[in-house]
């Protein structure tokens, strides 16, 4: 594409700024503002239900039903801190994939492991992948165990937070896919930095959500 | 001269590989004691739900502070967030205060 | 594809003056999405009108039977719905497109196909919304839908689910917008225009976008919860699971109240650009009006529960809100007087715009009162549920919101179409809403006190509520009369109105200082400010003599084309100017198109049946990632 070669260096010299920031950094990081929000109500919502189901399976404490039943609870709190921590590697892994792609051709990073943007990327994409592979473990097995999203309280509000937390991942895991195969294409240079920024941002928030539903939910009774 | 995304955010200190090592080995660190404290006898003291809250709050802080690099960037961005955040956890503060009530006896 | 991931490339525009349905279907052109809404939400705005006019048909007198109970609670609803969320909003909506780049001296917004987008979900989603009252399913819960009553044992029939997913799709709208102004005020401003130098147009706006940011998520899980309570069998609002019978009243109030201010900001922005201009002199206290424009968007998120003082939360929670709610009074009060003292001394032309600011000033103040008679709790179990809440918010909502819209269409529309809308109907439209107004929601105040229930179909006679309610009657049919005569004057202008300058009014702020209509790339050179009001420091420096100045900060000016402010008049083309400008695309109106289709497959579930609802919901889904992915890998300009 001669044109857009040409287009390219006719462009440079607009787009005047207020704050010498980029409006997409700008735009993300006041969408990470309402995210704030959005995943407030679904813990507040948790929070205050919490001990409130009428009948079991409960999370940290055992159930008899009135036909006799005995559910255990329902938190796998030594597979999830797993999880857990798979998710916070990918946070590590996601910065290193940003410094790979800000600093290519660089010394230190040209040609070493360092400056792998594909693997660090790549990498974030799977421990991400991971993540949803133990919550899909999770939800089935709970499912197994009694407790689905109709049954209590602590069902809906559970599955609803973590659900919606993990299709925050999944969308995040397709960008991530998606910057991968630019950069197996044609190359993310430094000019695309910002784009993985974008992408780091929301994939750090994310890790950040998680966070606080780990301890909200699964550590505090 | 125009102002360009890469341009900009390059006029400030970037924490490199060696501090992302680290700040990887506080978060391990951190959830290792959480999860720890959870099976020790400690999980039964009234300590236990604030310094739960308080070692996720420094994870958090860290993630927002390192990782998004909320420290090093332009303080828009601090401004931003902090928003946001203080109106969020406001506010679920006092939904907690106003719905979360004895739980129902089992 | 080798610049799918860079900065976009662009093509310098080849047409000025597009026309053409698909020239509008495609726009993102800011000015051109602006009209979209403003025509789109003036519209809904009759409709809504007429849904009243149905309502106070049947109230005029005891014990009439024009429409069902049934029907009733469709009209109301729908009124509420439709005037807040396809009406106004969408009125102050229109401003911020046309007018937030022009006042900052952008060329558009930073998104502006995240703007156009914004725009067709909203229309799709007002139609998704509105036809159903068509077919005698329209949404009867209420506008503000409170569960449990709106759960599926209670509300079976797809009237709630109409109302759960068109305000879903309608969020969307509002967010997008939202995250896109922020963006473009905080980031494109013109050089030297500081943020203590916008026009309070602007600043009010700007608030208005943190509150959008910040409600909408809130309610967008209380109606996910009650989705899923409705489709997926979950417990949310089921109280024979335990649930809470508040929650959805608090996480809805928590958007609601903030959604007042969004409401009320635009129009007090608009009085802000209109009074000075007037008055021939600056705004008065123009920190102080700003400071307190971000503390009710600040203080508006601790007040929700004043909506709910009747539920029983106990002394402590009505304690704190009461007093949070009075201290919310301050900075609201205190703006009231700023008006006042920019009038003061200043010379006093009462143009129709004018006219209908003074109007907001004195029917906002007598809503604000009765605003304020309910931050107390006692006070409140008397008031709450009857017509005295309905008179209070309409002072404020109409009297309020409505008339500094009004205002703002009289000032702009020159700026919008280059002619003047006449100054005669214009007088006689404001003086008969004006009384209008007051026939039709004073008398509320006295049949509330008297103990009027709000939203009851009928009501027996000899209860001393018989004259107000004919009185508000009669008010409401002149109010639609009145009404016409503005939609008489606002079409017929359009053609045989006065031709306007770009300086209609003589005002101060950047947007007069371009041509009317303004061309499509806005500024030809994008000018540097040095105080709140340029235009002024070049016309009428004697009036700005007062205010603050500076010579503009050398650091902020790096776009080579900045000059001092300018009056532009010439109608060179984009291309002649060198200016890139966006191409036109339909990728936004599809995307909106597959959500709104998303949402509606859904509604399959409810009439049984499953296979459609999933091949539609999923079918829409993979259009709209699809449409996305185009949208997000093709160039803007």
């Amino acid at each position: 594409m001669a044109s857009a070669v040409a287009h390219e260096e006719v462009h440079e010299h607009t787009h005047y700024t207020t704050t010498g920031l980029d409006n997409r950094k700008v735009a993300i990081w006041a969408f990470i503002g309402s995210e704030c929000m959005l995943f407030m109500s679904l813990i507040s919502t948790y929070l205050v239900y919490k001990g409130k189901s009428i009948v079991g399976p409960f999370p940290h404490e055992a159930w008899t039903s009135p036909d006799g039943h005995v559910f255990k609870p329902i938190l796998n709190i030594p597979v999830t801190t797993q999880s857990t921590f798979v998710l916070l590697m990918s946070s590590l892994v996601m910065v290193l994939a940003l410094a790979a792609v800000e600093n290519r051709g660089k010394p230190g990073y040209a040609g070493t492991l360092l400056g792998n943007s594909k693997l660090w990327l790549a990498a974030t994409a799977a421990l991400g992948a991971t993540f949803l592979g133990y919550q899909a473990f999770e939800f089935t097995s709970f499912v197994h165990e009694g407790l689905t999203i109709h049954t209590n309280l602590f069902g809906s509000s559970f599955f609803t937070l973590t659900g919606f937390h993990g299709a925050h991942v999944t969308a995040g895991v397709l960008w991530l896919l998606t910057l991968l195969s630019i950069d197996i294409k044609r190359g993310l240079t430094p000019k695309d930095a910002l784009l993985v920024d974008i992408c780091a941002l929301y994939w750090h928030f994310v890790d950040v959500v998680w966070i606080a539903i780990f301890t909200l939910v699964y550590l505090i009774k | 001269m125009n102002d360009h995304a890469p341009h900009a955010d390059h006029a400030h200190e970037h924490p490199d590989w060696k501090q992302y090592k680290w700040v990887a080995l506080w978060l391990t660190l951190i959830t290792v004691v959480e999860v720890w404290i959870y099976y020790t006898s400690f999980k039964d003291s009234p300590y236990f739900i604030p310094v739960l809250l308080v070692l996720s709050a420094t994870k958090f802080a860290i993630v927002v502070l390192m990782y998004m690099h909320l420290k090093y960037d332009h303080k828009l961005f601090k401004a931003l967030f902090t928003g946001p955040l203080i109106i969020a956890v406001c506010t679920l503060l006092a939904l907690y205060a106003l719905l979360g009530h004895q739980a129902v006896p089992q | 594809m080798a610049t799918t991931a860079a900065t976009p490339t662009f093509a310098p525009s080849t047409t000025y003056g597009q026309t053409g349905i698909w020239s509008w279907i495609t726009t993102v052109d800011h000015k051109r999405i602006g009209a979209l809404y403003l025509y789109t939400a003036l519209f809904f705005f009759m409709f809504g009108g007429l849904e009243a006019g149905m309502i106070r048909w049947q109230l005029a007198q005891p014990n009439q039977h024009i429409v069902s109970a049934e029907l009733y609670n469709q009209l109301f609803t729908m009124h509420g719905t439709t005037m807040i969320f396809l009406a106004v909003m969408p009125l102050s909506a229109a401003f911020f497109n046309f007018l937030i780049p022009l006042q900052i001296g952008a060329r558009d917004v930073a998104f502006p196909r995240l703007n156009a987008f914004s725009y067709w979900i909203y229309v799709l989603g007002g139609i998704f919304m509105t036809l159903p009252i068509f077919f005698n399913s329209a949404p009867n819960g209420g506008w503000f839908g409170y569960a449990p009553l709106t759960t599926l044992p209670f509300a079976s029939g797809l009237n709630i689910d109409f109302w759960v997913m068109g305000l879903q799709i309608l969020g969307i709208s509002s967010l997008a917008a939202a995250f896109n102004f922020i963006t473009t005020i905080i980031n494109m401003r013109a050089p030297g225009m500081t943020l203590m130098r916008m026009p309070v147009f602007t600043w009010m706006s700007f608030v208005v976008q943190f509150l959008l940011v910040l409600a909408f998520p809130v309610i967008t899980i209380a109606l996910v919860f009650l989705l899923f309570d409705r489709f997926f069998g979950t417990n949310f609002y089921e109280i024979a699971a335990g649930a809470d019978p508040l929650l959805w009243q608090h996480l809805f109030w928590v958007f609601g109240h903030p959604e007042v201010y969004i409401l009320i900001l635009p129009a007090f922005g608009l009085v802000s650009e209109i009074l000075p201009t007037f008055s021939r002199k600056p705004l008065f206290g123009y920190n102080v009006v700003i400071y307190s424009g971000m503390m009710i968007g600040f203080l508006g998120f601790g007040v929700w529960a004043h909506h709910m003082f009747a539920v029983g939360m106990g002394a402590t929670a009505d304690t704190v809100f009461a007093l949070t709610t009075m201290l919310i009074g301050i900075p609201t009060g205190v703006k009231i007087f700023n008006w006042i003292a920019t009038m003061w001394g200043g010379q006093i032309r009462f143009a129709a715009p004018m006219k209908f600011a003074i109007g907001l000033i004195a029917l906002f103040t007598i809503g604000g009162i009765s605003g304020v008679m309910h931050s107390s709790p006692p006070a409140d179990l008397q008031q709450t549920d009857t017509y005295f809440v309905v008179a209070h918010f309409h002072y404020v909502l109409f009297g309020g919101s409505i008339m500094g819209i009004f205002g703002g269409i009289y000032f702009y529309f020159p700026k919008i179409t280059g002619r003047y809308m006449s100054e005669k109907l214009g007088t006689w439209h404001f003086w008969s809403t004006f009384i209008a107004m007051n026939l039709t929601f004073f008398p509320m105040h006295f049949s509330g006190m008297l103990g009027m229930p709000r939203r009851i179909y009928t009501y027996d006679a000899g209860q001393g509520w018989d004259t107000f309610n004919l009185i508000s009657s009669v008010g409401t049919l002149l109010l639609i009369l009145a009404t016409l005569i503005f939609v008489f004057n606002f079409l017929t202008s359009r053609k045989n109105g006065a031709v306007a300058p770009g300086d209609a009014w003589g005002a101060g702020t950047l947007e007069w200082s371009i041509p009317s209509p303004p061309p499509d790339y806005n500024f030809a050179e994008i000018p540097v400010v040095t105080s709140r009001y340029p235009l002024w420091d070049l016309k009428h420096p004697e009036r700005t003599a007062g205010i603050a100045h500076s010579a503009p900060d050398p650091m902020t000016i790096t776009d080579a084309h900045a000059t001092p402010v300018h009056e532009e008049t010439g109608h060179k083309t984009a291309a002649e100017l060198g200016i890139p400008m966006p191409f036109n695309t339909v990728k936004p109106a599809i995307a909106a198109l597959a959500i709104v289709m998303m949402f509606g497959g859904l509604l399959f579930m409810h009439t049984g049946k499953f296979a459609v609802a999933m091949t539609i919901t999923i079918g829409s889904a993979c259009l709209f990632v699809g449409t996305l992915y185009a949208w997000l890998t093709s160039p803007l300009e």
